[in-house]
């Protein structure tokens, strides 16, 4: 093909990704979006204009090589665009479909200033399927064997990528998870729909044939200290995650039916509560209900788009501000009202109600307006005086959030933290107080995305090894 | 996979497993707890760590058949292995010499007690266990418990064992007789710990109570097993699971351990049938 021009690049519409039709899609839990095929990848890869200094890539918590891949995908070469991907990021197949790009390497492409931005997700996403499912995940280039070990502590996206990462130096990594199934929240929280479990599953086996150790069921804190573990690894990179959900604080919260988004979200991700007849974890019968999921982020989305799937009657995001707040991303909050969710903008919970048998069965809920800006600068929900309502619910989520699991801190005194429970870190380092102990991801800066913590664990990986080369902390 | 080493009947759908667990084994601590999952499509459960061998790297758990997955382990023989066991997780019991402390085990919480029990004499108490069950059969670990008491009475309620009557009526004899108790520990049934808070409320002693409410991770994470203890909520997985009796809201994490009792009678039915061939 002959080279088309930037005006010829520029008049090409950005493909629309297809998605399941949302009254089917609403009832079971395969996949919401189909990918784009290669035709389709082709066209879109051809709208980017080849910036001479491109924005996209410093957009990019991962810095990923974005206009590298994305000629590859133009010139069809589609093994060369995974291969470029898999430089800079252990999970693009996830990342493809998860990371917010729209706020990212989206926001500024420099198309975005006329009209819509190259579809950098989508094409980053063709190109890792295509690889996984035409020839199979290739294998990362190992470094050069350094002797030197690393414990990586927790098996997210922050472990992961910084695995990923530390494997192409060289070094000898051991990730240590204390659930039985490796991938952390892609596994527990981000539900099939969104995250196919068998894709995430396969971008971490090409970490082990990497040479990455796994060790599960193995919690770091209580199964062996850091301490420990210092003396067997030259370093040790915690990314625990966030790992202990925040509620109401609302009277009859433990009431059954009451459940923390990480919990409800578990039970039906990692344990598969939502296939019964294969699988022991139970769950209440949602069929036919009333859900209320408390929270305007993704966690909330993803919440209530599952109370969908398992037949509830009725499922309801419940939030303070508007929706204009909504730290969900717009394609969440977008693909939830298709499917028929409701949205109860400008409430605040104030009370859970119950029966005798200690089941949940109503909430009283306060209507809110919006006031003044806070020191966020988002206008303050207020209440409107004597706007209280009470509705009948069977099942709450609540999806407002996580402090910091204590477990690691409890163990290791020595460690600092803020008040809040989060690891100090020195931000460009990664490094804690402790010598040879680096931290990152959501344990450091409190919940957050995917991406921002495979950031981390990039930044971590870095500094690990100019710690091993230079031996100074 | 957790090797089996060792699975053996100890009372009525009561059995003992001695598992594989070298690194569990060296740092577990008397009052914590393991999370297991028996194969693939199981459910996570906590079941607490009775004793331990360092030399040996193995683990001792005692399981009463109830649900499915307790069933289903109890199925498993000597060789067999278990698919993932996790721990030692929850804190430790708070060990110290109160002088005289009274363990009080119901059923099979007579194996979550024993630990705290020896422990409990490490450090120079005088202990007298009280262990009670229906019948005699329910009565466990008597001998192990003689080793690391200085008294020890059985109780059953039919009588066919020891006292007759409940632990709560052995331990008001005990008061009575003018033993000077400082410390009870209590673990069993939620309606006996119960019971044995509201007794020992009445004479001041210092009592506390190992609770098991439902988990999913055990780590922190999913917040199910929170338990309102002196009107304040706690998760009982890195808070507890011992808590100080007398705060402890018994009514609410009784209600909250009958969540899923519908399922859970659903899946034994299963269960039981497909045991006994019927397919479903």
């Amino acid at each position: 093909m002959s080279e088309m021009t930037t005006k010829e690049r520029m008049q090409i519409d950005r493909i629309q990704m297809p998605e399941q039709d949302p009254q089917v899609r609403s009832h079971n839990f395969l996949e919401v979006n189909y990918g784009l095929t290669k035709e389709m990848a082709v066209e879109e890869a051809n709208r980017c204009i080849r910036c001479k200094k491109p924005l996209c890539v410093a957009g990019c918590p991962v810095a990923v090589k974005i206009p590298e891949f994305i000629i590859a995908i133009a010139d069809e070469d589609f093994a060369l665009a995974a291969k470029i991907l898999k430089e800079d990021n252990a999970l693009p197949a996830v990342c493809g479909r998860v990371c917010p790009q729209e706020e990212q390497c989206e926001k500024v492409c420099i198309l975005e200033k006329k009209g819509r931005s190259v579809a950098v997700g989508n094409l980053e996403r063709f190109a890792a399927d295509w690889e996984r499912e035409n020839i199979g995940i290739q294998n990362i280039k190992v470094g050069t064997p350094t002797g030197k070990k690393i414990a990586i502590i927790g098996g997210g996206p922050a472990g992961l990528s910084c695995a990923g990462d530390l494997v192409q130096f060289g070094h000898e990594v051991t990730i240590f998870e204390a659930l039985h199934g490796l991938g952390g929240v892609l596994m527990y929280g981000i539900p099939e729909f969104r995250l196919p479990k068998e894709i995430v599953q396969a971008e971490i086996k090409s970490l082990q044939n990497a040479g990455v150790e796994f060790v599960t069921n193995y919690i770091i804190g209580l199964t062996e200290t850091i301490d420990e573990l210092r003396e067997r690894f030259d370093a040790i990179f915690v990314a625990v995650g966030a790992g202990l959900p925040y509620f109401l604080n609302i009277p009859g919260e433990n009431f059954n039916g009451i459940y923390s988004s990480n919990e409800y979200l578990t039970r039906v991700n990692l344990m598969k509560a939502y296939d019964p007849e294969h699988y022991d974890t139970p769950m209440y019968d949602i069929k036919d209900k009333t859900v209320v999921v408390f929270g305007g982020g993704n966690t909330a989305m993803d919440a209530v788009r599952t109370a969908l799937r398992l037949g509830a009657k009725r499922a309801v995001i419940s939030y303070r501000r508007t929706e204009k707040e909504m730290p969900a991303r717009v394609e969440e909050i977008h693909h939830a009202k298709e499917e028929g969710v409701e949205f109860m903008l400008l409430t605040a919970p104030l009370e859970f109600l119950g029966n005798d048998e200690g089941r949940l069965t109503g909430l009283r809920l306060q209507r809110m307006e919006l006031g003044e800006p806070d020191d966020s600068g988002r206008r303050k929900p207020v209440p409107i005086e004597g706007a209280i309502d009470t509705i009948d619910i069977d099942v709450a989520v609540i999806a407002i959030g996580n402090g910091s699991n204590p477990i690691i801190s409890r163990a290791t005194p020595e460690l600092n933290v803020n008040k809040w429970g989060n690891i100090l870190v020195d931000e460009a380092s990664m490094r804690t107080n402790m010598v040879g102990v680096f931290a990152g991801g959501d344990i450091v800066t409190g919940g957050a995305t995917v991406i921002l913590a495979m950031g981390a664990g990039r930044t971590a990986a870095k500094s690990i090894e100019d710690f091993l080369q230079s031996g100074i902390w | 996979m957790y090797k089996i080493l060792e699975a053996k009947f100890i009372g009525p759908d009561i059995k003992l497993f001695r598992i594989e667990a070298p690194q569990i084994a060296k740092k577990r601590l008397a009052g914590q707890f393991v999370i297991l999952r028996v194969n693939e499509t199981g459910e996570r459960i906590p079941i607490t760590i009775a004793d331990s061998n360092v030399q040996e790297g193995s683990i001792t758990i005692i399981v009463q058949g109830i649900g499915k997955t307790t069933k289903m382990l109890n199925a498993l023989e000597t060789g067999d292995s278990i698919l993932d066991v996790a721990g030692p997780l929850g804190k430790a019991s708070e060990i110290e010499n109160f002088g005289t402390a009274v363990v009080i085990g119901g059923g099979v919480g007579t194996a979550i007690a024993f630990p705290t029990a020896k422990a409990l004499k490490d450090a120079g108490n005088k202990v007298i266990s009280i262990i009670g069950g229906r019948t005699k059969e329910f009565v466990i670990l008597e001998n192990e418990l003689r080793e690391c008491s200085d008294e020890v009475y059985p109780t059953t309620d039919d009588g066919s064992y020891g006292f007759h009557g409940f632990v709560t009526q052995k331990l008001e004899e005990l008061i009575k007789s003018g033993e000077k108790i400082d410390f009870v520990l209590a673990i069993g049934p939620i309606a006996m710990m119960k019971a044995v808070a509201d007794l020992t409320r009445g004479y001041n002693i210092k009592t506390v109570v190992s609770l098991n409410p439902i988990m999913v991770d055990g780590t922190g994470m999913c917040g199910g097993c929170r338990v309102s203890v002196g009107g304040k909520t706690f998760f009982a997985c890195v808070d507890g699971p011992e808590f100080d009796a007398h705060l402890v809201d018994f009514d609410t994490l009784m209600k909250r351990n009958a969540n899923y009792a519908i399922q859970e009678a659903d899946s034994v039915i299963k269960h039981n049938c497909k045991l006994e061939g019927m397919g479903i």
